[in-house]
């Protein structure tokens, strides 16, 4: 129980380091920059895949489910876009990026705990926290919540693919379906829960790679605590934000 | 000059600095010396201040550093220069960049400028044609002067080396620590040096600290230590079956 307290005070102390004004501007966009591309754009590919996916899964098990005559043949399409916008997307997408995201993060930072570069910041006198954690946070911020608009995109046409294909619904039906009763709300609660994964993700990350100490064994095991952390959190913190937006 | 006014350091109960006071002089090479272990680095951590010292002062020319401010702190940063033990060079930097990152951080110089003065300081190391070249793809002499050029790139008043030949052969060894004590000499540098290497003891050992068990044993310079009779002093410099029989022979 010590050793929690302990954990949560030094990461809230660490947070705080990261939460001040970049050394330099024009150094800190360029930062951002890089990382949307190493946190985003390398993410794509394996968010695309699982979309597409899980999509179609979702569209087969619903139309599985309801063999009745008296379920309107809307349902399979609107159940597909109300699972995968309310849940899948979010909270499915960010658990993906709990792991590729958590444990890069973790081993870049703690390689450069255990070779000294980040002495190598702080005796130049740059705030190393800030230096190597905000641009990952603000970078995730921005490009979290479009790969998982880019998901539901491709979640729900995965939906569509298997559901043409397998001919439980019409494409007709299948687009009555995800176009009935949109309630924008939801997107924005989707929204939300993203923003908060993607902080919870990389300041967790940050902060397992930032203290580490050792050697190579040690960045591995952070790695580790990383993706388990963060993807423990994400679950709770999805629970807690249901319960305070849709509850 | 640097001073240290007894300091001390512990982590839990191990105590691992104990009470030392030594001044280091400008435009001298100062020595830390001691086996693996006695807390070389540590000392050296806290007199830069990775870490804070539990009890003592230090000084920087008259200044207290120990009395300082985050700020103020920051500000005597940037007269500090220092080399790692391994390089510490970023991994995702080229050469160039690498040099280039204190003067991206803390001037205002343009593009031109700061190529001209990576350029000079990687000269000043005799390296040539490295510039896009990352760490990865430098043998371990080339990352220590690609270290140094980037701990001297803001023309430093202090300069921190924490066992700069570890890892080298001996005739490397030698060339390293020769350009330390050059640059040194050449901008009247207050210089550092963590060692366990008798031959840099000899070769460029100005003024030496002799540090064992995390307490401070001998002070003196290259001409006095052969002939000391402080045990564990002779234990350590006479460790050998070579420096042995060097010393019967005199
Ligand atoms: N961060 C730390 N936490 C706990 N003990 C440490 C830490 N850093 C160093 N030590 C201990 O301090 C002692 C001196 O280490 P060090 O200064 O690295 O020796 P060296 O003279 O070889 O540079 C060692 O026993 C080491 O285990
Ligand atoms: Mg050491």
């Amino acid at each position: 129980m010590k050793k929690i307290l302990f954990s949560i005070g030094q990461y809230v102390d660490l947070t705080i380091k990261v939460f001040r004004k970049p050394e330099k501007g024009p150094v800190f966009r360029k930062q951002i920059a890089n990382e949307i591309n190493n946190l985003g754009i390398d993410s794509l590919g394996i968010v695309a895949i699982i979309s597409v996916f899980m999509g179609a899964v979702v569209a087969i098990q619903t139309a599985h489910n309801i063999t009745s005559a008296w379920v309107p043949v809307t349902t399979v399409g609107f159940t597909t876009r109300e699972s995968i916008l309310l849940e899948f997307s979010p909270t499915i997408i960010c658990l993906i990026l709990a792991g590729k995201v958590g444990s890069r993060i973790a081993s870049e930072i703690g390689t450069m705990r255990v070779t000294e570069q980040i002495d190598a910041l702080e005796i130049m006198g740059v705030n190393s926290a800030n230096y190597l954690i905000l641009p990952k946070i603000v970078a995730a911020v921005i490009i979290f919540p479009l790969l998982v608009i880019i998901s539901m995109f491709l979640g729900i046409f995965g939906g569509w693919l298997a559901a043409v294909w397998m001919h439980v619904v019409t494409t007709t039906n299948y687009y009555a379906g995800i176009t009935m009763d949109f309630i924008p709300y939801e997107i924005f609660y989707s929204m939300v829960k993203t923003v908060v994964f993607s902080f919870l993700i990389t300041s967790i990350s940050g902060y397992y790679g930032y203290y580490t100490n050792g050697g190579a064994l040690e960045v591995g095991r952070a790695s580790t605590k990383a993706v388990v952390m963060s993807s423990i959190l994400v679950i709770v913190f999805n629970l807690i934000i249901t319960q305070l937006m849709l509850g | 000059m640097i001073e240290t006014r007894h300091i001390s350091k512990s982590f839990g109960d191990h105590l691992i600095i104990h009470d030392i006071s030594i001044i280091f002089e400008r435009g001298k090479t100062n020595l830390i010396i001691g086996p693996s272990g006695s807390g070389k680095t540590v000392l050296m951590k806290c007199i830069v201040g990775l870490l804070e010292v539990d009890e003592g002062q230090i000084l920087y020319d008259d200044r207290t550093f120990t009395d300082m401010d985050f700020y103020e702190k920051k500000s005597i940063r940037q007269e500090i220069g220092m080399m790692f033990q391994g390089g510490a060079l970023f991994d995702s930097m080229t050469v160039e960049e690498n040099v280039m990152f204190p003067l991206t951080m803390f001037t205002t110089q343009s593009m031109e400028e700061k190529r001209e003065r990576v350029n000079f300081c990687l000269n000043r190391v005799n390296l040539e044609n490295v510039n896009k070249l990352y760490p990865a793809e430098l043998s371990g002499g080339m990352k220590k002067r690609v270290a140094i050029a980037r701990a001297i790139s803001m023309n430093p008043h202090y300069l921190f080396c924490d066992e700069p030949n570890s890892g080298l052969d001996p005739k490397t060894s030698i060339v390293i620590d020769n350009l330390i004590s050059e640059i040194t000499k050449e901008y009247g540098i207050t210089t550092i040096i963590n060692t366990h290497d008798m031959n840099s003891v000899i070769e460029i050992g100005d003024h030496i600290a002799f540090i064992y068990k995390g307490k401070l044993w001998w002070v003196g310079n290259n001409s006095k230590i052969l002939d000391t009779d402080n045990e564990e002093l002779n234990n350590f410099v006479y460790a050998t079956e070579l420096t042995r029989r060097l010393k019967k022979q005199k």
